[in-house]
């Protein structure tokens, strides 16, 4: 098309233009392969009920899926699972799954579903791309933006292969939504809006945060009014995007009514209503005077203004609208979480983040992406402003949230790259001026201050940035630099990125590698040697990980949408065993699973995670379950012989350590983790026993015991069972009192 | 007094300067707007309760709304300078294909 439309000066224009287009696509082929390559340090399927999911879709047909009913998870609950997930991911792979097939490429789809992470970053190093190339004319800027966005560690970290995560194709869908959103902004099209409310209503199929551009669009609009910017390419790309992505986004279950209910979308909501009147008022000033036009101006916007924000505090106050919900609303009151939803805080991706984490994940790109947003404003045409708007929101939630990191990956790039294609453009490709004509040219710049800005360098004499040692200064620095955050996406890729949870990897002391596979050790005992549908209860994390790989029920997972079930989990786990056995008992429990790394030094483990469950647990019932008497006196969290009788007590304490003892000489026993020498007798447990030990101690499940044949309590019986094996003389006593 | 005045100006320029075509599509604009403030009366009157079916009912009549007035400043000889790209038949084009889009969607969320 270029070709077509390009001036026809000769053929050697012709084949010059082609030949770049062959090295662009050459170049984009290069980076989606770098993409999709460098993501496959390790090769492994994580998130296990996405896994899950998929299959039971690839099993039962679409239709099924929509309206399973998953009775193999929340055990006496259920989940209603087509309702309650967002299918985007799924049915992707699902299609592709069938496309193979009917290109008698006959794949599992597992491996459908491990590769489609890496696939989908070449997508999105495309779109990249293609978004960079609606910010700037530079040539290289786009591939620059590519290429960053292709091995960035801040996005490979969330999207490595077997990262099955819904993460993995929303980025693509957002970078691309953004896009779309920028063209249909320039161009005025509607075509290009309904494109864009299509894509809008893929993310929303395939992830939570599509709640970022359901913000961030009307936000930019909102912007580009109140600077004057209003333009009836603004009205029909708005209006396009937000008629077509809301009802789109309605169709999917889980989010059913909530583009009209919360307050999430109310932003959207308000700014379709007043683009309507900005329209309105455009209209009519073409119209009438000036006088007339500023009286009708201001009653009318005072009196929509009024009535808007009066009706939408009026509506969440009366509850039509609901107010926001927690996980959005920790975004703003960062100590909200902490406080009153145990849950959100307890996950470690929700805590702030650091500022050696922004280097790490961004390398040189976090000290472009200033110089790139400077850059934005002094252009500062619609896109632009979309980039300020864009930054500086994915800044402030990326410093809030850790795994927010990931919705600010795209434009770090973006503006990296306009930085330092600007950086390369004015040092590689600037031809140095005559010398008359640059005199020139500086006797008007002195006459006339430059208002289009630009470094001020840029507007100097032959000397400077004409002269061939500071270009190759310049670009060698910088291609120095790229060099080196090649080196370091790959470090960081390979270092950090790429462990696989389940499979733990350690070196011995000669250097080789030692591989823990304890997890699908028990996993596989719990799949072979349980019944079917023997109810595992465990803490929530390793929920989706006992359904896909154990295949057996549990109480709670990963998903965490009742709060109060895993509460009751909490507190089985923290509670004295005559307080859990019931509860066990009730939700008809048959093997609990702990994970325990005293012995190997595995610090992820159920102790460490305790405080949590107490933490949840006393959100709930804050008489039973209480957190200070799990410290010490002094305040101290111990699991030694100062451990209080609460913390020795707990179902929790005398799981992990029962019969750790044992492993050690007397008095010698020490738990790795916590670096404190442990009591010098095992916990008894009378209401569970021991069913299996992986090999390193990792994993513990316990069967819990069937009521006592004889109508005892556990207590009793379990003492008078190890009473009569060390002390005869006792059981003589009570048949002497049996005699009268 | 000046407010009359201002919607007899407003009432005599669109009558002047508004090409016919424009003046149909104004007309099934109002149309939509009639449509859908009575459904909303109905919602209002008679309660919410399949609000699915309002929902996409009323959608229906606000997206075709926007269309239409995405349609009408498009195909506006006055905007032609903000729309090189577009011609009036390409906005045709488009408006039909967003129209078909939009009650796709409004058809299937009604059930």
């Amino acid at each position: 098309m270029a070709v077509k439309t390009a001036p026809s000066v000769g053929v050697e224009i012709h084949a010059d233009e082609k030949s770049r287009r062959l090295f662009r696509v050459a170049i984009l082929a290069l980076i989606a392969g770098a993409a999709i390559s460098s993501r496959l340090f390790s090769v492994i399927l994580d998130p296990w009920f996405n896994f899950r999911a998929t299959k039971y879709l690839v099993a039962n047909g679409f239709y099924n899926f929509w309206d399973w009913f998953d009775d193999r998870t929340w055990h006496p609950l259920g989940r209603v699972t087509g309702g309650t997930l967002y299918p985007g991911l799924m049915v992707t792979s699902g299609v592709i799954y069938h496309a193979l097939r009917a290109l008698t490429v006959p794949v599992d789809i597992r491996n459908i579903c491990v590769l489609l992470a890496p696939a989908c970053s070449g997508l999105t190093a495309v779109a990249t791309y293609l978004l960079t190339n609606e910010m700037t004319t530079s040539p290289s800027a786009g591939l620059l933006a590519a290429g960053f966005m292709g091995i960035a560690p801040g996005y490979i970290s969330r999207s490595v292969a077997g990262s099955y995560d819904n993460e993995a194709i929303a980025i693509f869908l957002l970078v691309f939504t953004f896009y779309l959103w920028i063209k249909s902004l320039k161009l005025g099209s509607m075509l290009w809006g309904a494109l864009c409310a299509l894509s809008y209503g893929y993310m929303v199929a395939s992830w939570g945060g599509y709640a970022f551009i359901t913000c961030l669009l009307p936000l930019h609009s909102f912007v580009l009014i109140l600077m004057g910017r209003y333009s009836n390419r603004l009205y029909v790309a708005y209006t396009t995007w937000y008629a077509l992505g809301t009802i789109a986004s309605m169709q999917i279950p889980f989010v059913g009514f909530l583009p009209v209910r919360t307050s999430e979308h109310m932003p959207a909501l308000g700014i379709f209503g007043f683009i309507q009147l900005v329209g309105f008022i455009q209209y009519v000033r073409s119209a009438i005077s000036g006088r007339q036009f500023q009286t009708f101006l201001m009653t009318l916007v005072a009196i929509t203004f009024v009535l808007g924000i009066g009706a939408l505090v009026g509506l969440t106050s009366l509850g039509y609208i609901a107010p926001w919900n927690g996980r959005f609303y920790s975004l703003w009151d960062t100590g909200y979480a902490k406080i009153h939803i145990p849950i959100i805080a307890s996950v470690s991706e929700h805590q702030p983040t650091a500022w050696p984490a922004f280097f790490f994940d961004l390398n040189m790109l976090i000290w472009l992406f200033p110089a790139g947003v400077y850059l934005c404003f002094q252009k500062l045409e619609d896109q632009h402003v979309f980039v300020i708007v864009y930054a500086l929101f994915g800044s402030y939630f990326a410093g809030v949230m850790v795994r927010l990191m990931l919705t600010l990956t795209p434009i770090v790039c973006v503006a990296a790259a306009v930085a330092l294609s600007q950086v390369l453009d004015s040092f590689l490709t600037t031809a140095t001026p005559d010398k008359e004509t640059a005199i020139k040219e500086s006797e008007a710049a002195a006459k006339k201050p430059n208002k289009n800005g630009g470094l001020s360098a840029f507007n100097k004499p032959v000397v400077g940035v004409y002269d061939r040692i500071s270009k190759v200064v310049v670009a060698g620095a910088m291609t120095t630099y790229l060099i080196l955050f090649v080196m370091h996406c790959t470090w960081v890729t390979s270092n950090a990125y790429s462990s696989p949870s389940v499979v733990l990897a350690s070196r011995l002391p000669d250097g080789s590698q030692h591989i823990i596979d304890d997890y699908r050790e028990a996993y596989q005992w719990l799949r072979q040697n349980t019944p079917q549908d023997a109810k595992i209860a465990s803490w929530w994390d390793y929920g989706y990980q006992i359904g896909g790989m154990a295949d057996r029920p549990t109480l709670v997972d990963n998903n965490t949408w009742n709060n109060t079930h895993i509460a009751t989990v909490g507190k089985a786990m923290s509670s004295r065993e005559e307080v859990s056995y019931p509860i066990l008992r009730q939700h008809e429990v048959d093997y609990v699973l702990v994970v325990f790394g005293g012995l190997l030094g595995y610090s992820g483990d159920d102790i460490n995670k305790f405080l949590w469950m107490v933490r949840i647990a006393e959100g709930i019932w804050p008489d039973e379950v209480k957190e200070r008497n799990f410290f010490t006196a002094r305040g101290e969290y111990r699991v030694d012989d100062g451990a209080t009788d609460t913390m020795k007590n707990s179902l929790m304490y005398k799981m992990s350590y029962h019969n750790f003892q044992n492993l050690f000489p007397p008095n010698q026993a020490r738990d790795r983790v916590r670096n404190s020498a442990l009591p010098e007798k095992s916990p008894e447990l009378d209401t569970l026993e021991e069913a299996f030990t992986s090999e390193n101690w990792i994993i513990r499940i316990y069967k819990v015991k069937d009521l006592d044949n004889v109508g005892r309590d556990h207590a009793s019986a379990a003492a008078f069972e190890r009473g009569r094996k060390k002390k005869p003389v006792a059981k003589k006593g009570a048949r002497a009192l049996r005699i009268d | 007094t000046q407010w009359n005045k201002v919607i007899a100006n407003i009432t005599t320029h669109y009558v002047k300067e508004t090409p016919q075509r424009t003046k149909l599509l104004d007309v099934f604009m109002v149309f939509l707007v009639v449509v859908g403030a009575l459904q909303f009366l109905y919602c209002v009157l008679a309660g919410n309760y399949p609000f699915n079916a309002f929902l996409s009912g009323f959608s229906a009549t606000v997206g075709q709304f926007v269309l239409a007035a995405s349609l009408r400043i498009q195909t506006n000889a006055a905007n032609k300078s903000q729309f090189p790209d577009v011609s009036p038949e390409r906005a045709f084009a488009d408006f039909v294909g967003c129209s078909l889009i939009l009650h796709f969607f409004c058809i299937n969320f009604i059930n």
